[in-house]
Order: C-alpha cells, then structure tokens, then sequence
C-alpha cells in the first residue's frame, strides 16, 4: 500500500475556500483525512516529505495544451510536453487536437491516452476535434471521441466559420455532455494579420489583426450557446471586447465560461516592437487598456481559468519575419510564476489562483475528483515556494521548443514539486 | 357522435373525442378488410384523387386500397407526369382539379402548410397524407388505433418517441395525439435533432437525458427514421455514429415494459435506428400499423366525405 505524508504545507482547497497549514495524506493515490493515529514515517510504512514553508495546492491543470504527437515530434512530444508541465507546477494537461492526424477519431483518442499510461508521468486529457480532420465542414465522430476518453472538443487554432455548424456541434456535443472549447474569431476580418492592429503594427508596418475580430467571433459563439441554452467554453480571452461580451452574457444566465492565457494579463503588443517572432501568437498580445481588462475579469470572476496555450514551435521555424513565423509561444514553464505576480500585486489571493489553474479546469471539463485537497479527491497536488527567485533561462527550458517572450525573466515563486496520483514528480 | 369539419389537416384540431371516434370507426371498417369480398358500397359515386408531390411508397398504396375498398372512384396523379412539371403552381393545378367536382383530395407536399393551403381553395374534402415535417395526422391515427387494441388506458401509458424529432411529422402528429388521450410522452434524440420548443397544448411532454430513460417501462416506443442527408447539414456526425448511440437494440428494449408495443412508421433503416433482430423476431408492431393504416384511412374519407354529404 502506498502511503505518502505532505508535512507542514499551507494548503489552499479552492472547494472549501480554506488556506490552512495542515498535512495531507494520500493513500494508494487517494487523498484521505489523517489516520487518528498520525503516521511518523518508514515504520508505519509512509513516506514522508516536507513542505515547511511551501504551498500545498490541489494539482495545477492546464487546459489548454498543443503537444505535437502525432506529427510534429520535432517540435514537442507527449513525454516532453509532460517534462515542461512537470516543470511548471501541472499534475494534468488537456492536449489539443490539431495533431497530424487531427484527433478526430477514438483512434487518436486512444493513441495520446495509451502513451500517456506507458509513460506514467502526469495526467493527459485529450481534447477532440469539433469537425472532421478540423476542417469546419462536417461534424467529428463526437460520441465515439466521448467514448475513447476525450474530455472536450475543440477546433482550436481556427473558429468553426459556419455558425450552422458550430450551433449543430454545442447541441450535439450537449447530448453527451462534452464541454465544447470555442476559439472565436471571424477569420475572414482577420485576414493576413499578424499581430494586434493598432499603433505598433502601424509603426511595423505589418497587417494588423482587428480586436473585433475576436470579439465579433465571442459575440456570435456566445449567442449560440446562449440561444440553445448549452455549455461553452471561451478559449484564450485577450481583449476587453471580449471580456465584456462574457461578462453580460453571465449575467443573462448563459452557461459560458472562459480562459486567458499568462501574456494576455503579463505583456502588450510592445512586446513586438522589435519584430519578435517570439511575441507573435493567436490571438495576438493586446493593448494596455486590454490587458487591464482581462486583469479584471481575473479579479471579478469573468474570467474562469488561465491556461497556456502552450504552443511549441521549432526555432527554425520562428527564426523568420514576422509575416511568416508561426504563431504561438510555449507558457508550461512560465504559467504559474506570472499568475504568482498577480498575487505579489496582490491582485489575487491564493485561493483565486487554485480555482482558476485547478478547480474550474475541473469543473468545466468533469474530471471527477480533481481540484480539491479534500477527502476522497485523487491525490495530484502542486507544491509551490511562493519566495523562490530564479531566471527563466532558455538552458532551463524543458519543453522541446523554446519559443517564449519570457527568456530573461526574472520570477518570484516557482513549483518545488508536483504529485500525481500519489506519486512525486521532479523536472528542476 | 360525429365530427364537424370537412378536412383533416392536423391532429392539433381534433379533441380526445374526435381521435377516438376515428379509431372506433376504423375497427368497424377494419373488419371489411378481413372478409372474402373486400368492398362495400359506402363511397360509390364519389370521386377522391390523391396528389404525393413527394415519393411515397405505403402511404400511397393504402390511401388507394381504402379508397377502392369503399368503392370511390378515384386517381392518383404523379407529380412527375403532371403539368406541375411544366411550372404550374399548386393553386392552379387545384383550382383545374377542382373544377372536374371530386369530393375529396389526399395531398401529400414537401412544404409545410400544403394541406391547409389546399383546403382553403376547394370545396372538397382534403386528407393531409403529409406536410412538410409538419403533420401526418392519419399515421398518427393508425399509430393510436395500434396501440389502442392492445391498450385500455392510455392514461398512465409511457410513450417513448426516439430519433430525428425535428424533422418528423409523424412525431409532430404522434405527440399531440397520444398527449391528448393522455399518455405521458418521452422524447430523445441527439439534441441537434430536438425540437428547440417542447411545449404541446398542455401535454405531458419530457425530453430524457438519455436512451435508457426514454425507454425505461416505457409501454410503447415509437423509433424514427433518420435520413442519411441529415449528416450533410451537421445534425449528426454520420449514420455510424447514430448507428452505435441511437440505435433501439435489444438490451434496451429489454428495460422497456414487458409487454412493450415498438412502432415505426416506415421506411425502415435496419440496424441504423432499430435492430434488425428486433423486426425479425416480431417484436414490432410495424405490419399491424400498416394493416390498420387501410382500415384509418378508410374511416377518414367515410367521415369526411360523410360530412359533406350532411352540409355540402
């Protein structure tokens, strides 16, 4: 039997809403309230580790995940994306599916779910594709996806154009209770862009992307579901558009909710001022005045969850103009630390940041037994020095890919250690 | 008992009494069928044409035996030899129809509202043999009929109507018909495929969570067929998805009530909504419909025909 002690953490449980120093004691994976009689170490067969002066948070889910397997090992495999999420502080990771082949089938469903066993490392949930191959034409086997394991359903990295199919989709996915993940953008009002259209891609002069473009794609996604009475899930929020969209839709009872990413709350389209491809993602980084705004949606529950978008791209590939590099930046490693700088602020409290990087991930998505430090939840908790300082150097870099705005970056606040299911987990 | 109007349109109009006087005089024209000579004299002289303006196969063929079966005489015509070919519209084409006095038109149309259009043209009698996904109010009436002779009450009775609800006129009719007898009706279906309003004039209308709810005691389970188009226009991912989710298979079936009653008003896609083996082992309904369909037609023209011999 597996016995595990975390000795002196102050733990935060988003459920109960408590921050408490206390111990917490798995056993066999399970959390379980202490024995009456408290386990002192080897001799009652437990293993013991400190966590004096650390926080204990319920294991850290990102939801929002591009591992490149199938298909593009060269730029992040399962095993690597798992290393980089061990490395930021993640017990479990949702993987999107625009793999080669696109998970659209049990069998790729399978497959991630497989590896993921055989590595035996953290929790991988697959997320299936919306529509065949995502390509926005016709509806993926859903139910089958459901079957094989996945947890949601995305076309992520494009919108579902024909709104016929993406309101098609929020009900048919409904039947079986699978959270659908909108990335909401009119792709057409995009066009060519690159980066954020406003004054830095003037000065650049490179095609700007309209904040309206997103904000007309959450308008129309958060109708749909609004009018068929469903659950949707926002991905990457970035503008105050947006957020406001959310926000009033909440408030009429639809059943919407959302994710930000780190560097829509961290950094602004300055960023790109320099052409760095490094800085250029979908959607793109925003404006001052955005950026206050997902700040806020954060602090006033609008926004839900932060998740990465953790998006790896070879160097070679973002060695280029900014016209032609990829978009996307990889966030596993970063994540927590710049949610930790919301806290320093003391913008958010501990307990808002377990809710938003575990317990609404959690909720949204149905994992049972997850997002809590409570009896009976399985036993995935983050442990976290909040004091640690440390350089976010690209040596230091566990993901495959190294395409991150944050090289340099000096944090305050890093995971020491990650349990999953009982286990412990060390990628520092 | 009688009834006072001279079309049947939609079920929507008729009360508990009127469905019932229906299917009570339909098990009386029941037993024609059953005899050595197939033919009474009831409709002799009248004219009846019936116009499908769409493909129908059943239908058809027992709205004309219940037609010879009275003695009417009466003419289908094929839309497809027809002058609508041409570009006449339905009104024309009614009002020179109308003009050669028959007594009664059965219309089956791809539009919704066809019938009632219709009816609001001619003096004859018009039968809605279908509109649209609107109404097929006489299936509904041989469906009531079917379950009526091995059911007393329909007061307590679970209805499961399961599959592709919104574009069915046979569920339309069936809802409003079986909720007015009183009967409790259960939909399910992949929720692409339900009606976005399920409210039915005060029926007992539920939509189950699930196949196994919708059938669960259920007394009579009514499946529906699902067109292979409906994947085109992402209702559905593909008939092998429906096939594994929304297929009436026999473990189901067996946590249905004992002496549960499995409709389908045909054509049926085997394996597709319903297992094949249950039809093989007579463990549906589906030919006692048919049959009980000549007899319901048959009560229609007789009352409608009937009233218009009293008030035309």
């Amino acid at each position: 039997m597996d016995k595990l002690l975390i000795k002196n953490g102050i733990v935060i449980d988003p459920l109960t809403k408590t921050e408490v120093k206390r111990d917490v004691y798995i056993e066999n994976g399970i959390i379980k309230d202490l024995p009456a009689k408290k386990p002192t170490g080897a001799k009652d067969g437990v293993k013991i580790v400190s966590a004096d002066g650390l926080i204990v948070f319920p294991g850290l889910i990102d939801m929002h995940v591009h591992l490149r397997e199938p298909g593009y090992e060269y730029k992040e495999t399962i095993k690597s994306g798992m290393k980089a999420a061990i490395s930021g502080g993640f017990a479990s990771i949702c993987c999107m599916p625009n793999t080669n082949p696109a998970n659209d089938s049990e069998e790729v469903t399978r497959f991630l779910i497989e590896k993921a066993k055989n590595l035996d490392l953290i929790n991988l949930f697959p997320i299936g594709a919306i529509s065949k191959g995502l390509k926005g034409a016709s509806l993926a086997d859903i139910g089958k996806l459901k079957e094989a394991g996945a947890v949601a359903l995305s076309d992520d990295g494009n919108p579902v154009e024909d709104s016929a199919l993406m309101g098609r989709a929020l009900l048919y996915a409904d039947t079986f209770n699978l959270p659908v993940i909108s990335h909401s953008e009119d792709i057409k009002l995009r066009g060519k862009g690159v980066i954020n259209e406003g004054a830095v891609s003037e000065r650049l002069g490179v095609i700007g992307m309209p904040s309206i473009a997103e904000d007309i794609g959450t308008a129309r996604d958060v109708i749909l579901a609004g009018y068929y009475g469903v659950k949707l899930h926002v991905a990457h929020v970035s503008t105050a558009g947006s957020v406001n969209i959310i926000k009033q839709a909440k408030k009429t009872g639809a059943k919407v909710t959302c994710e930000t990413c780190p560097h829509y709350f961290s950094l602004t389209e300055e960023s790109l001022l320099d052409y760095n491809t490094n800085a250029k993602m979908n959607p793109p980084l925003r404006t001052e005045m955005d950026k206050r705004a997902v700040i806020e949606a954060i602090q006033d529950g609008t926004i839900d969850v932060i998740a990465t978008d953790h998006a790896p791209h070879a160097k070679d590939e973002k060695d280029d103009t900014l016209d032609a590099a990829p978009f996307g930046i990889i966030g596993l490693e970063t994540s927590l630390p710049l949610t930790l700088r919301l806290f320093h602020d003391k913008k958010i409290s501990l307990i808002r940041i377990a809710e938003l990087m575990s317990l609404n991930p959690a909720k949204i998505l149905n994992i049972s037994g997850r997002g809590s430090v409570s009896n009976g939840y399985i036993g995935d908790i983050t442990v976290v020095d909040l004091n640690k300082k440390w350089q976010f150097t690209e040596r230091g870099i566990k993901s495959l890919s190294k395409n991150s705005p944050f090289i340099g970056e000096k944090f305050k606040g890093k995971s020491s250690f990650v349990i999953a299911g009982g286990k412990i987990l060390k990628e520092n | 008992m009688s009834f006072q109007k001279k079309d049947l349109i939609s079920i929507k109009d008729l009360s508990a009494s009127d469905i019932n006087y229906f299917v009570e005089t339909a098990k009386e024209f029941k037993k024609i069928s059953l005899k050595d000579i197939k033919k009474v004299p009831t409709l002799r002289g009248k004219t009846v044409v019936n116009i499908f303006y769409e493909p129908s196969t059943r239908t058809r063929t027992s709205f004309e035996i219940a037609q010879k079966r009275l003695s009417a005489d009466s003419l289908s015509i094929a839309i497809s030899q027809s002058s609508v070919v041409k570009g006449e519209s339905l009104k024309d084409t009614l009002l020179n129809l109308e003009a050669m006095k028959p007594d009664a038109f059965v219309i089956r149309h791809s539009e919704s509202g066809a019938a009632h259009f219709i009816s609001k043209i001619t003096k004859a009698s018009v039968v809605n043999a279908g509109d649209g996904i609107n109404e097929h109010p006489t299936q509904c009436l041989l469906d009531i009929m079917t379950v009526a002779e091995a059911k007393k009450d329909f007061k307590s009775l679970k209805v499961a109507i399961i599959g592709d609800i919104y574009h069915s006129r046979v569920a339309r009719s069936d809802i409003y018909g079986f909720s007015k007898l009183g009967a409790e009706i259960y939909l399910y279906a992949p929720h692409s495929l339900l009606p976005r309003i399920t409210e039915y004039g005060g029926g007992k209308v539920f939509i189950a969570k699930s196949m196994e709810e919708a059938v669960k005691n259920a007394d009579v389970i009514i499946m529906l067929r699902i067109q292979k188009e409906r994947a085109s226009y992402y209702f559905i991912p593909s008939i092998e998805e429906y096939r594994n989710f929304f297929r009436l298979t026999p473990e189901l079936l067996s946590k249905a009530d004992k002496k549960v009653m499995v409709l389908h008003p045909g054509p049926v896609n085997r394996d597709v909504e319903i297992s094949g083996s249950i039809i093989n082992e007579n463990k549906t309904h589906i030919f006692k419909q048919v049959e009980n369909g000549v007899a319901v037609r048959m009560a229609c023209l007789y009352i409608l025909i009937g009233y218009q011999k009293l008030n035309g």
